[in-house]
C-alpha cells in the first residue's frame, strides 16, 4: 500500500463530493427534512391516526360538539371526523378506504358502515361500540403509567432516519459511483497507472465514510438543537457504533461495486438491496409480532445490528458489553464484505 | 540495439471474433512507430493488450527484453482514444492527482508550457473544448516522464488546425528522444510523425517498413491526371496504362519524363495537368482494394 497514492485518491474523491454542491446539499438537508417532517407531525396535537365520515352534514368543517353522537366515542383521542352531505358520497370514500369509518348521525338506535377488509375499520367498530357502554357496567380497569422516562416517537425514529441516510448514501456513493467511473473509462484509465485496486477502493471507501461520519454529526446537533434528543448512553460509544455501521455498509458497496459497466442494473441491483433492508431494519416500525422468518431475515442486513446497538445505547443508556453481539457482527459483516468486494473487483468489466 | 518492446504472436479472441491474430512486432528505442489501419482492424485492441488493460489469449510482450513487471506502468505514459477523467477536478489539479501516483514526475508547469494549457488549467476537465482536451490527455500521458509514450488515436475528432497543432506537439516529443506508439487511421499522420509502420487489417500486419519504403515497394507509380477533353486522341493510342474516371484521365507511371515527353509528342495541352506522388492511402489501395476510412 502505498500511502501517498491512496491519499491522492481520497483527497481527490472529497473534492468531488463538496464541490458537487447539490448532493452535498441534499445529504444533509434530507435526513433533516424527514426528521423535522415527521417531529411536526407526532409531536403536535393535531396528529390523527382515524378518519371518520359521518352523514347527513353540509360540506363544511365539522364542529365535533355540535353533532349528535356517542359522547364518549366524539370525546376519544386520535380521531379525526370528515362531513359529507349524503349516505352515498360517505360509502364512495369508506368503499375506496379514503376514511375508515361511516356514522349517521342522530339519536340511538345508531347505524354505521365499516369495511371488513379494513385493520383500522375493525378496530373504530370495537371503539365505537365500546363508547356505547355505560360506565357504570363497564369491568374495572386499573391504569398504570411508565414509571420510567418515556421514550418519545421522535427519539425512536432518529436514529432510524439518520441510519437509513447512512445506508442510501454509503450504497449509493461507492456502489453506483464506481460502477459510474467503470462505465465511462475513468477506472481504464487509472488501472493504467501504479494504482492498486487496493490503494483505490480504500480511499473510496474512506473518503465514503469520512463523509458519512461528517454528516452525521452535523446532522445530529442540528436535529438536536430542535428536538433535544435523550441519550441515556454514551455518545462516544454511539459514535463508534455510527461508524462501524457506516463501515460495514461502505463494505457491502464495494461489493455492488465490484463488477458491472450498466447504471441501469446497479440501480436495480440497489434498489433490490436497499427497500428491504429500510423496512426490515426496523427503520419506520418495529418487527415485534412479525412472523419469525421475517424476524431472521433481518438479521443479515448491516442496518438492523446498528439501528439495534444504537438505541440501546440512547434509549436503554446500554454500555460497549451490552451491545458487545451487535459489533461482532458489524465487525465480522464488514470483513466479508470487504474481502468478496476485493476478490471480485474488476478495473473494465 | 535491444527493442525497447516486442510483441510474439499475439492472439486477441472474443469469442468468434479474432481481433488480433498473430502479429509479432518490435520496437526500437526512440522512434516513433505507427500501428496505421481502417476502423476495426485491430489497432487499440493491441494496444490495449501492451498497455495490460486487457489480456491477450496468446503471445508474449517483452519490455526491455523482459516480461513487463511493475515498473512497467511508472514507466509508460497513455493516451487513450477516449477516455473521462475524476469529475470537479480542473485541468491543474488533475494533472497533479495523476502525477502522484508515479515515481518520477514531470513539473506541472513545464507540461503546462509544453503543451499550451495555460489559458484552461484553472477549468473542469470536462468543460474545455476538443483540441485543449487533446492537448490535456498528451501532458496527462507525460506526467511520468515515459520512456515510451502510447497515444492512440490522438488526433481523432480533431479540426484540420488542431490536428497539425497536435502533430506539432508530438514532433517536439520525439525530438527528446522518447519512443512512441502511434495509433492512427489517418495516413497523412502516419507519414509526417512515424519513423516505421506496421499496416495492420483484419487483426493482422500485413505491410511493415519506413513510410518512404512501404511507398516504394508496395505503390511505386506516380499519377499523371489530366483532363479528358485536353485528349484530342484515341487514349489506346497513347501506349499508357490509362484509366478513366470523373471526366479525367489518370495515367500510372514509373517514369514520369517519359510520361510527359510522350504526352507533349502527341500535342497534349499539359496546362491543367497533375501529378500526384503515392502515399500510404494508396500503399493500403493497393494491399487491399479499399480505402483506408471506407
Amino acid at each position: 500500500m502505498n500511502l501517498k497514492r491512496f491519499w491522492t485518491m481520497l483527497k481527490a474523491r472529497n473534492r468531488e463530493f463538496f464541490r458537487d454542491r447539490s448532493a452535498f446539499g441534499w445529504n444533509f438537508l434530507f435526513p433533516f427534512l424527514i426528521v423535522a417532517g415527521f417531529g411536526v407531525i407526532f409531536g403536535g396535537q393535531s396528529y390523527t391516526e382515524y378518519k371518520i365520515g359521518i352523514y347527513p352534514h353540509p360540506n363544511s368543517p365539522v364542529q365535533i360538539d355540535q353533532v349528535k353522537m356517542p359522547e364518549a366515542f366524539r370525546n376519544m383521542r386520535l380521531l379525526e371526523f370528515i362531513g359529507f352531505a349524503s349516505e352515498a358520497e360517505g360509502l364512495e370514500k369508506l368503499k375506496h378506504h379514503k376514511i375508515d369509518f361511516l356514522l349517521k348521525t342522530g339519536e340511538p338506535p345508531y347505524e354505521y358502515y365499516v369495511s371488513d377488509e379494513s385493520p383500522k375499520g375493525y378496530v373504530l367498530e370495537h371503539m365505537f361500540k365500546a363508547s356505547l357502554v355505560p360506565p357504570e357496567i363497564q369491568l374495572p380497569a386499573q391504569k398504570k403509567e411508565i414509571k420510567a422516562n418515556a421514550i418519545r416517537y421522535i427519539d425512536w425514529l432518529f436514529p432510524g432516519i439518520l441510519a437509513m441516510n447512512m445506508m442510501f448514501s454509503a450504497l449509493w456513493g461507492v456502489g453506483y459511483v464506481v460502477v459510474r467511473y467503470r462505465k465511462n473509462g475513468v477506472l481504464k484509465r487509472l488501472k493504467v497507472t501504479p494504482l492498486t485496486a487496493f490503494e483505490y477502493l480504500s480511499a473510496q471507501a474512506l473518503s465514503r465514510i469520512f463523509l458519512l461520519m461528517f454528516t452525521l454529526t452535523v446532522v445530529w446537533t442540528g436535529c438536536d438543537l430542535i428536538f433535544a434528543f435523550t441519550v441515556s448512553g454514551s455518545y462516544l460509544n454511539l459514535f463508534l457504533v455510527f461508524f462501524l455501521g457506516s463501515l460495514s455498509l461502505t463494505a457491502l458497496g464495494l461489493v455492488l461495486a465490484a463488477r458491472g459497466t450498466s447504471e441501469e442494473f446497479t440501480t436495480g441491483i440497489l434498489n433490490f438491496i436497499s427497500w428491504p433492508m429500510m423496512f426490515l431494519s426496523e427503520v419506520w416500525f418495529s418487527l415485534e409480532g412479525a412472523p419469525q422468518w421475517v424476524k431472521s431475515a433481518a438479521q443479515i442486513f448491516p442496518l438492523t445490528h446498528l439501528l439495534q446497538a444504537a438505541r440501546k445505547i440512547m434509549h436503554d443508556g446500554a454500555g460497549l458489553a451490552d451491545i458487545s453481539l451487535e459489533l461482532m457482527v458489524l465487525t465480522l459483516m464488514t470483513l466479508a464484505f470487504l474481502t468478496i468486494g476485493a476478490s471480485l473487483f474488476s478495473w473494465n468489466k | 540495439m535491444t527493442a525497447l518492446l516486442e510483441i510474439r504472436n499475439l492472439v486477441k479472441r472474443y469469442q468468434d471474433v479474432v481481433a488480433v491474430d498473430d502479429i509479432s512486432f518490435a520496437i526500437e528505442p526512440g522512434i516513433c512507430f505507427g500501428l496505421l489501419g481502417p476502423n476495426g482492424a485491430g489497432k487499440t485492441t493491441t494496444i490495449e493488450v501492451i498497455e495490460d488493460v486487457i489480456r491477450p489469449t496468446a503471445g508474449e510482450i517483452f519490455y526491455k527484453g523482459r516480461p513487463r513487471s511493475g515498473s512497467f506502468k511508472d514507466e509508460v505514459g497513455i493516451q487513450f482514444q477516449s477516455t473521462s477523467l475524476l469529475s470537479l477536478l480542473t485541468v491543474r489539479e488533475t494533472l497533479e492527482t495523476f502525477q502522484n501516483l508515479y515515481q518520477k514526475k514531470t513539473a506541472i508547469d513545464d507540461l503546462v508550457q509544453l503543451c499550451h494549457l495555460a489559458e484552461f488549467q484553472n477549468q473542469y476537465n470536462d468543460k474545455i473544448s476538443g483540441g485543449q482536451r487533446q492537448r490535456f490527455l498528451l501532458a496527462l500521458a507525460l506526467i511520468n516522464r515515459p520512456e515510451l509514450l502510447i497515444l492512440d488515436e490522438p488526433s481523432t475528432g480533431l479540426d484540420p488546425q488542431a490536428r497539425r497543432n497536435l502533430w506539432d506537439l508530438i514532433q517536439q516529443i520525439k525530438k527528446e528522444g522518447k519512443t512512441i506508439i502511434l495509433t492512427t487511421h489517418y495516413m497523412e499522420e502516419a507519414q509526417y510523425l512515424c519513423d516505421e509502420i506496421a499496416i495492420m487489417d483484419g487483426g493482422k500486419i500485413i505491410a511493415r517498413g519506413s513510410p518512404a519504403g512501404l511507398i516504394r515497394n508496395h505503390s511505386p507509380e506516380m499519377t499523371v491526371i489530366l483532363p479528358k477533353a485536353h485528349l484530342k486522341l484515341e487514349v489506346d493510342k497513347l501506349s499508357l496504362p490509362v484509366r478513366e474516371a470523373d471526366g479525367r484521365i489518370e495515367l500510372k507511371t514509373n517514369d514520369v519524363n517519359a510520361c510527359l515527353n510522350t504526352l507533349m509528342t502527341h500535342g497534349i495541352d499539359l496546362s491543367d495537368l497533375v501529378i500526384r506522388s503515392p502515399n500510404l492511402e494508396t500503399v493500403f489501395l493497393n494491399l487491399t482494394g479499399r480505402k483506408l476510412r471506407e
